[in-house]
């Protein structure tokens, strides 16, 4: 009897185990018009073998049509065809918006965001920066940095992607120069100085011929670092410190009366059973009780995953409240100091109303009158009276009511909102959360009992002056009713009993309301709401 | 994203197409919402062509899950007689699938639907958003999709108007079937290599599995042991030679594959551009 392996048997354990150890690596290309965006990424999929034959047919098809029935049908493919999806598009021979690609290598899977170089390129940038790890910066070698350049370094570390790659393209046209990629190089660090980022790496490349795209150039022997795909695979980009724990609350999960979880994504930290967390923008502090995943209950559960939390007490909380581990709040404001990205024809002005929507919280809101526009090139904020399509501002957004947000460089997640027309309900525009007016919101703050339990004292009273009166009247009634009944059952008498409970209901309901408004004058022992001191994480 | 369009549509649907992204996107909704029931309906848009196979599952599956499953046809295009044979799968497509949807959708009132899309099928769902508004015609509009920043989904629409939300945009033909595998997720015999009876047309193999297909001069039905990488009207819908018997199997198929998956779809080459225009008709 022969023995020979099993066909099928290639090894899916460990080709689960490899994928699923595999990262995410998402990221943002930049560049302006021509300096060869397409016809990279075109070839990153290319060249990592990631393109399908029936793909490269299309493309051969494309190629073919595109130079003419007569015409000689050279078979250079241009890779940067493959990258436009839209007729209309492709028309127009321009790209309107961010495209998303998928691929994986044996190390990582990636998703890029292309935000095309065109008139909307700030508003497109921004978008596909917002959920990027590092930002791929394509400069022309030929050209040089250009103002483009800046704009696209600056909107991408205003968002908060702290590793830039800069490929310094078309490395052909300079003679393969290590002399001109030098200048390129001491030219964008000289720049970027003060951006906010963590690290720039540089890389001399040819999208076109492929040189360090995949493979390393046999042009370049003077360039040791890694190529474009072999960095792309390797790049360190794990969160610097640990952040506590947020998750907003999305979905309140009531199947039947014995059942009430909060399910929602967690956006930042962990959490585990028995852990207190507090509840925002009320305050309360809670124990989680159980996490609920359809695949049974977790002990543990980490930023990434959607899961549901019951806690140990009945508690009023809903959608847009965010939950926090204790100790850690949040912003909790109606009050925000924020950077906006505008995308609308119609500017942003103090007199339009709009909605924010933060995390899963929406709320009214209407911008202050002293708004700023950043000049891109410049970098300085200049007052203006209004933000306008595809600027980058500053204005002070006021709510109609407390949310909890973060400061947007802390979490990104818990820091970001976008901006809706109240009638169309269209996205127009996205911010980011700088500062919170915590010190005087002009909503009161429920108070919170912090993880101490301290308890705030009470500086202004909510009973109102009939209510109170209301209350002492009820209240004289019921006692003096029982009052009569028992004078009545000693003396025999209706008129001594209703005698006196009638002196009793007029004389102590008065005396009732003096002390009744004192009380409400004492803070000492109460827990209900204050605007407490200024709260910031 | 499931839960999220949950909370901000008064009235979304899923639409169940059966096949493996459907399979997983049910799964993954009766995860995001258990211990609880699906707080939604699911909607089958019933051709009529669909492979016998793919509607014994359909209610196999709503049996077994108690599933509150809506199977509908467009019947002014049945009494038509309307049939991707005769009539070809571009006029097919727009009255059996495109009409028949928004029929349902009419009907029903539904305001946001979820879809099993993802972004690598074909080009120009690459800028697809992951909810994707719709006008009161039921038709996309490039110009007036809504940015996604963050995991910031804008699912409000005004009366009239709709979304289509997909929750697996970003997912790969391999995640899922990786995803197939960890979960155990039951999915339709079709996907696993079988003898079946095939004709070659077009340079598809097309499965002969009633008696309404008729054969052209010069077809010659064969047993070939194939499967299906995607599941649709099956004469429009090519199988590929295959001796993937298993998910296990498949997965290695794929890692192994150098054609793309939509690539056994008659309707996606009715010339450059197809999907971009079925889709501002109102196709899925
Ligand atoms: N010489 C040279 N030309 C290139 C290179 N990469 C791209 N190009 C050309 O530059 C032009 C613009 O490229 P494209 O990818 O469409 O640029 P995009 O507008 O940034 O997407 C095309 O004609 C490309 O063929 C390169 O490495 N060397």
């Amino acid at each position: 009897m022969t023995v020979r392996p099993d066909p099928g048997a290639f090894a899916l354990d460990s080709f689960l185990d490899q994928q699923e150890q595999k990262s995410l690596l998402r990221f943002v290309v930049c560049g302006s018009v021509d300096h060869g965006k397409s016809t990279l990424i075109g070839r990153l999929l290319y060249e990592a073998k990631l393109l399908f034959q029936d793909q490269l047919e299309a493309l051969m098809g494309t190629a073919a049509a595109a130079s003419g029935a007569g015409g000689t049908a050279h078979q250079e493919i241009d890779f940067s065809l493959l990258l436009d999806g839209l007729v209309a598009e492709r028309e127009q021979k321009i790209t309107i918006d961010v495209a998303y690609r998928l691929f994986t290598t044996d190390r990582r899977k990636f998703i890029v965001a292309d935000a095309p170089g065109h008139e909307q390129y700030t508003r497109n940038m921004a978008t596909g920066a917002s959920t990027a790890d590092l930002a791929l910066i394509l400069v022309n070698a030929a050209e040089g940095l250009t103002s483009q350049t800046r704009r696209h370094s600056l909107i991408v570390s205003t968002l908060g992607v702290r590793h830039l790659v800069v490929a310094v393209n078309k490395m052909d046209l300079v003679g393969w120069s290590q002399e001109r990629f030098d200048r390129i190089e001491a030219d964008f660090r000289a720049f970027a100085a003060d951006l906010d980022v963590a690290d720039v790496t540089f890389i001399p490349v040819a999208a076109r011929s492929g040189d360090n795209v995949v493979n390393r150039s046999p042009h370049m022997a003077w360039y040791r670092g890694p190529t474009l795909l072999a960095h792309l695979e390797q790049a360190d980009i794990a969160p610097h410190d640990e952040q506590p724990f947020r998750m907003p609350i999305q979905w309140v999960n009531r199947p039947n009366a014995e059942f009430r979880g909060y399910s929602g994504l967690i956006t930042a930290g962990e959490v585990f059973s028995g852990m207190a967390v507090q509840i925002w923008p009320s305050g309360r502090l809670v124990r989680v009780e159980r996490i609920v995943t359809a695949g049974g209950d977790a002990d543990l559960a980490v930023a990434g995953e959607s899961v549901t939390l019951t806690f140990d007490q009945e508690v009023d909380a809903s959608r847009g409240d965010v939950l926090a581990e204790a100790g850690a709040a949040p912003l909790v404001s109606d009050r925000l100091s924020a950077r906006v990205v505008w995308m609308s024809e119609q500017p942003l002005t103090p007199e339009g109303r709009y909605l924010v929507k933060a995390a899963t919280a929406t709320a009214q809101a209407t911008a202050g009158a002293e708004m700023q526009v950043i000049d891109l090139d410049s970098r300085r904020a200049l007052p203006s009276a209004r933000i306008a399509n595809n600027e980058i501002g500053a204005c002070v957004l006021t709510l109609d009511r407390l949310i909890s947000v973060d400061r947007y460089r802390a979490n990104r997640a818990t820091g970001g909102f976008i901006i809706l027309d109240p009638e169309s309900y269209d996205t127009i525009g996205l911010g980011i959360v700088e500062a919170a007016d915590t010190a005087q919101p002009r909503a009161r703050i429920p108070a919170a009992p912090g993880p101490d339990g301290v308890k705030r004292l009470l500086t202004r009273t909510h009973e109102s002056r009939l209510r109170s009166a209301a209350k002492a009247l009820t209240w004289r009634i019921v006692a003096s009713l029982v009052a009569f009944a028992i004078l009545l059952a000693l003396t025999g008498s209706v008129g001594i009993a209703g005698s006196v409970a009638l002196a009793d209901i007029v004389g102590r309901t008065i005396l009732y309301y003096l002390h009744e408004r004192m009380w409400a004058r004492i803070a000492w022992g109460n827990q209900g709401t204050s605007p407490p001191a200024a709260r910031s994480c | 994203i499931l839960r999220e369009a949950v909370a901000e549509c008064s009235n979304p649907v899923l639409l169940y197409s059966i096949g493996k992204d459907s399979a997983v996107l049910l799964h993954l909704a009766r995860k995001a919402f258990a211990p609880g029931k699906l707080p939604f309906r699911l909607l089958h848009i019933d051709t009529t062509w669909k492979f016998r196979d793919m509607i014994a599952f359909r209610d196999a599956q709503a049996r077994e899950l108690g599933l509150d499953l809506i199977v509908h046809t467009n019947a002014d295009g049945l009494k038509r007689g309307i049939s991707p044979i005769i009539h070809g799968s571009d006029l097919y497509t727009d009255v059996m699938k495109t009409q028949a949807l928004r029929q349902a959708l009419d009907a029903y009132g539904f305001n946001a639907a979820f879809g099993g899309a993802r972004r690598d099928e074909e080009a120009s769902r690459s800028k697809e958003r992951v909810f994707s508004l719709r006008n009161a015609q039921h038709r996309w509009d490039p110009k007036r999709q809504r940015p996604e920043p963050w995991r910031l989904y804008n699912g409000r629409a005004r009366r009239g108007e709709s979304v289509r939300v997909f929750p697996l945009s970003n997912w790969t033909e391999l995640d899922v079937w990786l995803y197939i595998h960890q979960e155990n997720i039951p999915v339709v015999p079709l996907y696993f290599a079988a003898p079946r009876p095939v004709v070659e047309r077009d340079g598809l193999l097309i499965m002969i599995d009633d008696a309404r297909l008729p054969l052209k001069p010069g077809e010659q039905p064969q047993i070939r042991t194939v499967r299906f990488r995607t599941l649709g009207c099956y004469p429009l819908t090519g199988a590929i030679e295959s001796e993937a018997a298993s998910v296990p199997d498949i997965i290695r198929e794929l890692i192994e594959s150098r054609y793309s998956e939509r690539r056994g779809r008659l309707i996606d080459h009715d010339g450059p551009g197809s999907m971009e225009r079925k889709k501002q008709e109102g196709y899925f």
